[in-house]
């Protein structure tokens, strides 16, 4: 695993290891002990624990009041939640696969984005959308899509994508205590891959922050989600070669902090955007306009994306689909070579 | 054919053992909301007409229909309504000047003019605010039913839709989450038999639309939405129902869209003359008026008194909110998140510089002409 992971039974006083998924519940768990507005729902999440057993334990602390299993409807899911936020509650709704969120995609585009603004900040909206999104998993089609930017593109949602199992806690703390909806993409790929310390109870990485994941001299890597440690590997690949790779970790992708992605690239001139969607108006679309933009006199090279095909998501080939570690090496290389 | 209810006939008058009773100023009270509803809505089709405001939602005919339901509701009761209920709002005391000021979009419009007219939001009268995609509101009030249930409180939310709305997919999860939790909800679908172009024959083969709530587990009840005094009964027990943890009730309305669609559709081109015609006779305005009549707690004097104290009242409020100045330029970019993002502010900052050279947004003032 990568260097921001720790070995299991090496944790810090007052920390815990744990995995992307283990730190997903410990948040849940944190806040619904916190503030008894929370509740979470969605299908399967009660008894089962959710198909990936993010929601496991809740049902037995907190009852079937506060964790519940709901028809099978992402419209309905979604509907529902509003109507709790808007009267008062902190819902945090669970969609299974985000790959079946667009039923729920009027609910959340027209209504929830847009309930404070419509109604002057009359009404507010604080709700969690979690949703698994992402591939790597051999999931096909319908259980690997990343379609973040339809969400990015919508003024009045926020979305959050953590990659390390403290940031997970720390960034799904601050969505639920956050006073606008909030979508919070889970890497599934990494839920389980590599633990990492996390702080116990109280933890809190504020939204619209990003996080140098590695610094570096010569070229930046913009990513977030599951593409982090495979950026991360290709750092160090890029090492071998004498390329020093900055890596930074987008962390929330709305608000962007785009003062640390301007001040990473003005520093190494160079920059490598990844993601795993689909290429083409991919939120690695928007970071390359806002780099020539505002530092394009900084550039030493063109900016770089390396993406998903702008194919369905395929279930045998996902790993030529997927950027991998090669893919990004060489988009690392291009910055250099061109 | 589901049986549809009905308390009073053609002539105002209740059926024997029906009537609810209520008392002589309720009644009366009931009946000025009535005319004052209406008033309210001639005014607002003529202001758009006259090119002062840009759009106008007629409810003329549904009077009964909507304040029947919400009579039935305590004041702490929430709505979530669709866009033919404003009668609501006179009912649950919101100034008319507010209500106009919403038509004008300017600094009087609780909603910062962010939306178009008749999408109202009341917080101070529980009207949540309105959306223009048809349903939406129907599974909102089942989640904050449910919400209301988890937190022990025991308010009740009243939805509306239109026949049109029962095709949309909220109206599905909307009352099947309802039931399924058992929520405190009655939805109240006004079926006034168009949905802009397309008859409610065309929105479902269902016998009714009060059939439906069969399917999904709850009551079902049609009746004559021109009678008030049978609508606020229906909706009273339903009402109570709910308040009591027995879950949902469907209500229909079986009312008349008398007017078109919007200020921008015509009836005229797709809906029979004799149809319209025949409905017209049905005002539940009028209606009500006789059976106040016969009760003996209305005459000519008041209803001119009420008419007129309703044409000026609206009049007052249309020259109070029409003064009133526009929204600030830089508004535009509040209330998209509680706080401005770096994004927001940079883009509020680009504005405003472009403003300042002048040139840009000098039109602004002209709105809506």
């Amino acid at each position: 695993m990568t260097a921001t992971h720790t070995k299991a039974g090496e944790a810090k006083a007052g920390t815990k290891v744990m995995t992307v998924l283990e730190a997903i519940t410990d948040a849940m768990r944190t806040e619904m002990r916190n503030d008894d507005r929370v509740v979470v729902f969605g299908e399967d999440v009660g008894k089962k624990g959710g198909v990936f057993g993010a929601t496991m334990g809740l049902f037995d602390e907190f009852g079937e009041k506060r964790c519940f299993d709901t028809p099978l409807s992402e419209c309905g899911i979604i509907g529902t939640a509003i109507g709790m936020a808007v009267y008062g509650m902190r819902p945090i709704a669970e969609i299974q696969f985000l790959d079946f969120i667009y039923p729920a995609f009027d609910q959340i585009v027209s209504e929830a984005a847009k309930m404070r603004y419509r109604s002057g900040g009359e009404y507010t909206c604080p709700l969690v959308i979690r949703s698994p999104y992402g591939g790597g998993i051999r999931g096909g089609h319908y259980h690997s899509q990343s379609s973040e930017a339809y969400f990015c593109h919508t003024p009045g949602l926020k979305v959050v994508i953590p990659s390390t199992p403290a940031d997970a806690k720390g960034l799904l703390i601050a969505s639920i205590r956050d006073e606008d909806p909030v979508m919070f993409l889970e890497p599934k790929r990494i839920y389980r891959h590599g633990k990492g310390e996390v702080p116990l109870g109280e933890h809190v990485v504020p939204l619209g922050k990003a996080r140098i994941a590695r610094e570096g001299t010569d070229v930046t890597v913009l990513c977030y989600g599951a593409m982090v440690p495979v950026c991360e590997q290709a750092a160090d690949e890029a090492q071998k070669a004498g390329r020093s790779v900055e890596i930074v970790d987008l962390r929330t992708l709305v608000p962007l902090d785009e003062q640390a992605v301007l001040s990473s690239v003005k520093k190494t001139g160079r920059c490598v955007v990844v993601y795993e969607a689909p290429k083409t108006c991919g939120y690695g679309a928007e970071l390359s306009a806002i780099i020539a933009e505002k530092c394009i006199e900084h550039l030493e090279g063109p900016v770089v994306r390396v993406a998903g095909f702008d194919t369905p998501f395929p279930y045998t080939l996902e790993a030529l689909y997927m950027p991998d570690v090669k893919r990004v090496a060489a988009g690392i290389e291009k910055t250099f070579v061109w | 054919m589901t049986e549809l209810l009905s308390i009073l006939d053609q002539d105002g008058k209740a059926q024997k053992g029906k009537d609810p009773n209520l008392p002589g100023p309720e009644l009366q009270k009931l009946y000025r909301l009535m005319v004052r509803t209406r008033a309210l809505d001639d005014r607002g089709l003529a202001l758009q007409r006259q090119g002062r405001i840009g759009f106008y939602l007629q409810s003329t005919g549904q009077e009964a229909s909507h304040l029947g339901a919400a009579y039935a509701l305590a004041d702490s009761d929430w709505l979530f309504p669709a866009y033919r209920q404003p009668g609501i709002l006179l009912l649950r005391e919101v100034p008319l000047q507010m209500i106009v000021a919403e038509w004008f979009g300017n600094s009087g419009d609780t909603s910062k003019g962010r939306q178009m007219p008749v999408h109202y939001s009341f917080r101070q009268a529980n009207f949540v605010s309105i959306s223009s995609p048809i349903g939406t509101q129907l599974s909102q009030a089942a989640g904050a039913g449910m919400a209301a249930r988890i937190r022990g409180d025991d308010t009740v939310f009243m939805t509306f839709c239109g026949d049109g709305g029962t095709s949309s997919n909220d109206f599905h999860c909307g009352l099947n989450f309802a039931a399924v939790y058992k929520a405190p909800v009655v939805f109240v679908c006004e079926n006034n038999g168009w949905a802009i172009s397309v008859p409610s024959c065309k929105q479902t083969a269902s016998e009714s639309m009060a059939i439906k709530a069969a399917a999904y587990g709850m009551p079902g009840v049609r009746v004559d939405g021109n009678d008030v005094l049978a609508v606020y009964r229906v909706c009273k027990e339903a009402v109570d129902r709910a308040r009591r943890g027995e879950g949902p009730t469907l209500v229909e309305t079986v009312t008349y869209r008398i007017a078109s669609h919007s200020s921008s559709d015509d009836a005229a081109r797709y809906r029979d003359a004799k149809e319209f015609e025949a409905w017209k006779k049905k005002d539940p305005i009028a209606r009500f008026r006789q059976y106040l009549e016969h009760k003996k707690l209305w005459n000519d004097a008041l209803e001119q008194e009420c008419v007129e104290s309703a044409k000026a009242a609206v009049n007052e409020a249309v020259a109070a909110a029409e003064a009133l100045p526009n929204v600030e330029p830089g508004t535009l970019f509040d209330d998209v998140y509680m706080n401005l993002t770096p994004q927001l502010r940079e883009q509020r900052q680009e504005l405003h510089d472009l403003m300042a050279k002048g040139g840009v947004g000098a039109d602004v003032g002209h709105f809506p002409l």
